[in-house]
């Protein structure tokens, strides 16, 4: 089975993370960038397939600028088989659909019989790309899974919705798209990260992958029309309990009318 | 006044969840509300009556023969179906997991854009603009869709806005024609029934978490003792919930739900980034925490520096006290 794992590089969420305030973009400047925690995740699903099954085949797949080789290089590293980035200057600050327009070209070149994907970023926390891609390439969906069970001729996950928990089943090929509920991933070993250094990771360009959604095709797009920055946040009282801190605590409550009887 | 779609997301008989009002709600300050929803045909017409009282001036209904084989596939072709019928200007979907589901999808087949998460949205010149809360709060941004259907996902508990009752609302029972990808397979369908009291951690004015510092699911009776003192709704951090103190739907922060309420009370808790992230909007904080370097107390406006085990046992008493 052909497995393609769907890799962002992100602003590390343990960093300063900065928007630019001209453009409404992320800064790739200030934070350091890393592969987002829920693809490796994502990852990690596939790897413990590949362990039941040697004959698995995993690609990781990212669209992003040049730098995001190093997201690649860590799915290489944990255990992926090879690596494609899709990078393209007419594909920067892309939006959502063209995001999925552009991976799923790349998909469709691989053709994998299970994509797996993060159920949401943490720099968009858009969520949307996994279904967009679905839905261009016709694959049945199974969104925001905690679990996901590989078998050899199906998949299937349990989502929470409002009220109740789905259980969804797909043949293949399907999309899933799991959440941070699924398997802790791997922590890369030395061999692991000399193994991947001689591992493929090819690049492709729009020209290769014979589309075009840069900015010249005449789709809807969304924009960004504004972006301000909210003052930070200070620090107030701060004391240690002397065995008065309760009813000192309870006092400020009730001086800013935060308790039930005072609303 | 262009005509805004909004999907109704249903219970498997046919029952609106609770993003419905919201959704109207923003509709309405928007342009005409056009409710959609794919549900079973006898659930029909009290949904239809329900969706009137909550705003809607169209009610589009597309009947599914049997609404729970395929996870989303309905619901996507409604909305396409209902956009052309409509010529509308944006479709409103809560920012869930299944409905998040049918937002990407939608856009792909009506060859429109999306706008996600959004907090707030309003009419200029003729655009609609979505406002956004992105970083934990650090920044806004708005944004627009241009030459095409809009599809929007809101934030749940962040529209206040409520759209007047209709007294004669438009309803039209259609068949699903629009063929879009096939959806997942749906094997079974569990209700999850809420057993608390207490407000939604979405809606509460207060909210009280715990963390890893609670030390067991059993200790975190202390956090919930003290919510209920207080009115409060329940959170907790990923570090509690991975300790399985509480269920995954309580975590706030970068990954779990975003709130903002008048009070945050944070027991245990650290106060790390992600954490923050889901909380630091709140209008006042207030953190109980034994290490006097946890970063939670830099946005604290009132930190204790002691035991949860001593300090909250004695608040709630103290608590009780002003009250009486
Ligand atoms: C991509 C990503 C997303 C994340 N998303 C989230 C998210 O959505 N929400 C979230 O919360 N975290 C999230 N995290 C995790 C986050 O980094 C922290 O690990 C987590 O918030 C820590 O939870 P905690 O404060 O409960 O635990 P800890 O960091 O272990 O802190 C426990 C605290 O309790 C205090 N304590 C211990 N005993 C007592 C006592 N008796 N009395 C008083 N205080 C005591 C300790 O001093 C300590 O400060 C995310 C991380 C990543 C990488
Ligand atoms: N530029 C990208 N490159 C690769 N995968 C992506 C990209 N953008 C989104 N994805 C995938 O889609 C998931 C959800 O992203 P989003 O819809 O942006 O929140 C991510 O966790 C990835 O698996």
């Amino acid at each position: 089975m052909k497995i393609a794992v769907l890799m962002k590089q992100v602003p590390d969420t343990w960093s300063d993370r900065k928007l630019d305030l001209t453009t409404g973009q992320i800064d790739r400047t200030t934070a350091e960038q890393v592969a987002d925690e829920i693809n490796e995740r994502a990852l990690e699903s596939a790897l413990r397939h590949k362990d039941q099954d040697a004959s698995t085949e995993i690609v990781a797949v990212t669209m992003g600028p040049t730098g995001a080789q190093a997201a690649l290089r860590r799915a290489l590293s944990m255990g992926a088989d090879s690596a494609i980035l899709v990078n393209d200057p007419s594909l920067a600050g892309s939006d959502m659909v063209r995001t999925a327009l552009a991976l799923a070209s790349a998909l469709r070149d691989i053709g994998p019989d299970l994509v797996l994907a993060g159920n949401e970023s943490t720099d968009g926390r858009g969520g949307l790309v996994p279904a967009m891609i679905a839905e261009v390439l016709q694959f049945p969906h199974l969104p925001a899974v905690d679990r996901v069970e590989i078998s050899d001729s199906q998949v299937t996950g349990q989502l929470q919705v409002e009220g109740a928990v789905v259980s969804v089943q797909s043949e293949y090929p399907a999309l899933v798209s799991v959440t941070e509920q699924s398997a802790e991933a791997r922590i890369p070993n030395f061999k692991g990260i000399m193994k991947a250094k001689k591992k493929p990771l090819d690049v492709k360009t729009l020209a290769d992958l014979g589309i075009d959604v840069g900015p010249g095709a005449a789709t809807a797009k969304s924009v960004m029309v504004g972006a301000t920055e909210r003052p930070p946040r200070n620090a107030g009282t701060k004391i240690t309990d002397d065995g008065t801190a309760a009813q000192q605590l309870a006092e400020f409550l009730s001086s800013r009318r935060l308790l039930q009887n005072h609303q | 006044m262009g005509n805004v779609l909004v999907f109704i997301e249903t219970t498997t008989t046919g029952e609106t969840k609770s993003s419905a009002a919201a959704l109207l709600g923003a509709a309405a300050g928007l342009g005409t509300p056009v409710a959609v929803a794919a549900v079973p045909a006898e659930a029909a017409e009290s949904l239809g009556r329900t969706l009137a009282t909550a705003g809607a001036e169209h009610i589009y209904l597309v009947t599914v023969p049997e609404a729970s084989s395929e996870l989303g596939t309905a619901a996507v072709g409604a909305l396409a179906q209902a956009s052309e019928e409509y010529a509308a200007i944006a479709a409103l979907l809560p920012h869930t997991n299944d409905s998040k589901n049918i937002a990407g999808r939608l856009a792909i087949v009506r060859g429109g854009a999306v706008t996600a998460d959004v907090v707030a949205l309003r009419m200029e010149e003729d655009e609609v603009i979505a406002e956004h809360s992105v970083f934990g709060g650090d920044y806004t941004t708005e944004s627009t869709v241009e030459e095409g259907l809009m599809v929007v996902t809101v934030r749940q508990g962040a529209i206040e806005a409520r759209a007047a009752a209709v007294t004669n609302p438009s309803v039209r029972l259609e068949e699903l024609r629009i063929k879009t990808a096939p959806g997942a397979k749906i094997i079974s369908i569990e209700p999850v029934t809420e057993e608390s009291e207490r407000p939604s951690l979405l809606a509460a004015r207060t909210v009280v978490s715990g963390g890893k510092g609670i030390g067991s699911r059993e200790s975190f009776s202390l956090v919930e003792d003290l919510a209920d003192v207080l009115g409060a709704a329940v959170g907790a951090s990923r570090a509690a919930v991975d300790a399985n103190y509480v269920p995954q739907a309580l975590q706030v922060g970068q990954t779990g739900v975003t709130v903002s309420p008048q009070l945050y009370v944070a027991l245990g808790i650290s106060g790390a980034i992600q954490h923050r992230a889901g909380m630091q909007t709140a209008k006042t904080i207030v953190a109980i925490n034994n290490d006097a370097d946890a970063p939670i107390f830099d946005i604290a406006d009132f930190g204790v520096v002691g035991d949860v085990f001593k300090v909250v046992p004695e608040l709630i008493e103290a608590v009780k006290a002003q009250e009486s």
